[in-house]
């Protein structure tokens, strides 16, 4: 404020820029609402997904644990951990209000169990069965819990820029043209005072009227 | 094509080896820590148990690549509730108090 020229162009300037800062408060606030409106939709939607494949892999987790109680530690751990199973994504990625939001699409081709039946438990069937049944819900919860994430970020983002926008930047600005065009109004009254303070003086040169008064006053 | 990897305690997670994920057991915070940076660069998606999930906030708000997605899952001990909590957080973060889920 104390810095600022009281000059013409810097109104001028100043002007332009509350227009823009006006107009780009307008659009942040709508992407504002509209990012807040996908986001509520969004997010319940997770929510549920959520809430579903806890309890699904709780229930996998379950069947794990008997299948544990049926074998050994280690014949669990070796029967699994030669899978030749490989769970593959495809990523691509989608853009609501530009926040790039990442989709997977899931990949897997189950090609059946991994271990030979002789050695290990019913149970362990289920339990990896259970599992597989999971993994779509799983791999979809993933890019809905970033999606939802990266949306809050974003929305927290812009809603401090609207905040900065309308009361910091645009109340600032208005208190600067509102100073600058008083300024301007104070000058161009000074100045036309002069001017007619110049013009008497000017006058009473030329004619004389104070003597002439004062002529006629004795007379 | 991106691969999927679980860093949790053992017996959470080596279930999933069986429907193809890359498994990583871990044993402490400081643990689940390096080995997700480790890992980081190659995989799209890390799922981590909850109960190991908290150490890792910090990296996950600072990732600015939008892969890797990393998700909390719930294990066989050691549950936080951290998964539900993230989502809460979300919707605090979005509108400023937890208007959905209370």
């Amino acid at each position: 404020m104390a810095t600022i020229n009281p000059t013409r162009m810097e109104l001028t300037r100043l002007k332009g820029k509350l227009v823009t800062a006006r107009r780009g408060h307008k659009l942040l606030k709508d992407k504002r609402d509209g990012l807040m409106r996908d986001f509520l939709s969004m997010v319940r939607k997770n929510m549920e997904l959520r809430l579903k494949v806890e309890e699904a892999l709780k229930g996998a987790n379950q069947r794990f644990m008997l299948a544990r109680s049926a074998m050994s530690n280690e014949e669990v751990r070796v029967a699994l951990m030669a899978s030749g199973e490989e769970a593959r994504i495809e990523t691509t990625y989608r853009n609501i209000m530009s926040v790039d939001i990442p989709d997977f699409e899931t990949k897997t081709g189950r090609q059946g169990y991994s271990y030979g039946f002789a050695f290990t438990a019913g149970e362990l069937d289920e339990a990896v069965e259970s599992l597989a049944g999971v993994l779509p819900d799983l791999i979809r919860l993933s890019a809905l819990e970033e999606a939802c994430r990266l949306m809050a970020k974003e929305i927290e983002k812009t809603r401090r820029r609207v905040n900065a926008l309308e009361h910091v930047m645009i109340p600032q600005m208005e208190a600067n043209i509102k100073y600058i065009s008083m300024k301007l109004d104070e000058n161009e009254r000074s100045s036309q005072i002069r001017l007619m303070k110049v013009k008497d003086m000017m006058l009473e040169e030329a004619h004389h009227y104070k003597e002439k008064a004062k002529e006629r006053a004795n007379a | 094509m991106d691969k999927i990897a679980v860093v949790g305690d053992i017996d959470s997670i080596y279930g999933f080896a069986s429907i193809g994920f890359d498994t990583y057991p871990v044993e402490s915070e400081t643990e689940t820590l390096s080995t997700v940076r480790k890992i980081w660069q190659d995989y799209a998606v890390i799922y981590v148990t909850e109960a190991y999930f908290g150490v890792l906030s910090e990296d996950i708000d600072k990732k600015d690549a939008p892969l890797p997605v990393i998700t909390p899952i719930p294990g066989v001990r050691g549950n936080t509730g951290e998964g539900v909590a993230s989502v809460k957080r979300f919707v605090e973060q979005a509108v400023g108090s937890d208007i959905l889920f209370g």
